[in-house]
């Protein structure tokens, strides 16, 4: 495949992981990453972290240098945003007009933050990307009360931080505890009296109808009838894959391109889509999968890198699902499925300060289906060669977690 | 070509040991080390692909790759 070119669109984890990887496994012909934001490659996870909080600088969120993309033979265009896709001419188009021939095409176009549905005038923001962020710090630094709506991944996290930063902070959610979507009540209990004894309002159970005002001065009318009032509104409900703009390409796009097992778009062999806008059909599960997490978007890139260079040995793509999250002094870590309900069993203390813990999910049958974590990543690692394996008995797998040493959580300076 | 572990940075996600578990151990706490193959910072010839699929792998950037063995980063 030397005479070949592999077009990445998409400048992010998905896209930057793919170009590397497709290195790592011998291809030497042309890559070019095109990206529509002008900044160089940046990692997410931060952005509602160290970013947020103005502990780390851009520079900290590398994913690539210049330097080491020009040492890899990885072309960057940044700041120009592919527009159409032509899979029978092979082409791409980009906003300046120019166009692209590509032998090879990954969609690594990602999400973008739900839009709030609550127009306002100004204040109400989201976080997705860095001009997203550098907004919010913006009208954070005038100060004042903040209400996050959502209490997923990214509003909960983005609550600590900016409670954080001494600002009165008031977190709503029409779901009954933080990250429902990932973690039960027996974790999003004691995680929402982790916030509450920072000092946090939490408003679950209650939704928003609507927001009215301007940036420093707004009013978030809740369902319950009560109103708040903020200087600044943080929306996180959630995100939406960016493949409008495949729209009249022909292939099948479903809240994400549709992929077959290998992470091919089903109506081409030279499409791929790799990280938060790609829908593939996971062998393990019935129905196609989409995920939003940083390690699927890495792991899907080297698949996705080592079936296109060895078409003869095709690997079906099926990860186990891997999601930290940074909140106060919570280490959160999730493995495999933990919001299905059924049994589990907690090893360690949630309430305790600072928290170590392990919950540890068994299913139907008595074996082991995922564990969350929080400050205690060796019950984590462990957990995850257990699911790696598979078919562990969880009588037998709560002994094991309960016998690692019980050495007390490390030194803050870490 | 060098590699360290930044343990400042390392928040015990388990990646690069599970990835490549010759080149780099675990200690109690589930945090990375290098381990007896790279115990030097030296990466040993021909493993340097699993040693940039540990790093790319490494959600804090904690694995710290220089490309070319020169001298001492710090
Ligand atoms: C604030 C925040 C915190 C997070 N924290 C965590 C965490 O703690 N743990 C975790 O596991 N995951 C976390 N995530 C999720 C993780 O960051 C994502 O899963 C990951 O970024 C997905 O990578 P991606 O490359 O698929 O998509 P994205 O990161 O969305 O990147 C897509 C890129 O494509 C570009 N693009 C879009 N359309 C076009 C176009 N038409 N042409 C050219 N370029 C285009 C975009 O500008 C963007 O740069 C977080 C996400 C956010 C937003
Ligand atoms: S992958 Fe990174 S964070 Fe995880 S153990 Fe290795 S060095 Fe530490």
């Amino acid at each position: 495949m030397t005479t070949e070119t592999v077009v990445v669109v998409g400048s992010s984890t998905g896209g930057v992981r793919t170009a590397q990887a497709l290195r790592r496994e011998g291809f030497a012909g042309r890559i070019v990453l095109v990206g529509e934001e002008p900044h160089e490659p940046y990692d997410k996870p931060p952005l509602s972290k160290q970013y947020l909080a103005g502990e780390w600088e851009l520079d900290r969120l590398a994913l690539i240098t210049p330097e080491a993309a020009a040492s890899a033979e990885i072309e960057l265009r940044l700041g120009v945003a592919a527009v159409r896709l032509d899979v029978a001419a092979r082409q791409v188009l980009l906003a300046d007009g120019t166009a692209l021939d590509f032998d090879h095409i990954v969609v690594a176009t990602g999400a973008a933050a739900r839009p709030s549905p609550w127009p306002a005038d100004s204040g109400v923001h989201v976080i997705r990307t860095l001009a997203d962020v550098d907004a919010l710090r913006a009208d954070l630094a005038t100060g004042g009360a903040v209400v996050v709506v959502g209490g997923g991944v990214v509003g909960a996290e983005a609550a600590a931080t900016i409670r954080t930063l001494g600002h009165a902070v008031t977190v709503v959610d029409p779901l009954a505890t933080p990250l429902a979507r990932l973690v039960g009540p027996e974790v999003g209990r004691p995680l929402e009296e982790l916030h509450r004894r920072h000092g946090v309002d939490t408003r679950f159970g209650v939704g928003v109808e609507g927001i009215d005002g301007s940036a420093g001065n707004l009013a978030v009318r809740l369902t319950d009838g009560s109103t708040l009032s903020a200087a600044t509104v943080l929306v996180g409900i959630g995100a939406v894959p960016n493949d409008g703009w495949l729209a009249d390409s022909g292939l099948l796009v479903d809240n994400g391109v549709v992929c077959d097992r290998y992470c091919r778009a089903v109506d081409s062999e030279r499409v791929w889509a790799v990280g938060d806008v790609a829908r593939w059909q996971d062998p393990r599960y019935p129905a196609d999968v989409r995920l939003e997490h940083w390690t699927n978007a890495v792991e899907q890139a080297a698949a996705v890198a080592h079936n296109m260079v060895h078409p003869d040995d095709l690997q079906p793509y099926s990860p186990l699902e891997y999601v930290w999250s940074d909140q106060y002094d919570w280490k959160l870590q999730i493995v495999g499925h933990a919001a299905r309900g059924g049994r589990y069993e907690v090893v360690g203390d949630l309430g305790s300060d600072p928290a170590r813990a392990a919950v540890l999910y068994s299913d139907d049958d008595g074996r082991l289906i995922g564990s969350v974590t929080v400050n205690w990543p060796k019950s984590l690692v462990t957990s995850r060669r257990a699911l790696t394996a598979g078919d562990v008995d969880f009588e037998q797998f709560v002994e094991q977690i309960k016998a690692l040493p019980a050495k007390p959580p490390a030194p803050a300076a870490r | 070509m060098k590699v360290q572990i930044d343990a400042q940075l390392c928040q015990g996600h388990g990646r690069c040991y599970d990835l490549a578990p010759d080149l780099f151990g675990e200690d109690d706490e589930g945090y990375a080390t290098l381990t007896a193959l790279t115990a030097d910072g030296i990466v040993p010839e021909g493993r340097e692909g699993d040693i940039r699929l540990a790093a790319a792998n490494c959600p804090e950037s904690a694995v710290l790759v220089l490309e070319e063995a020169l001298n001492d980063r710090r």
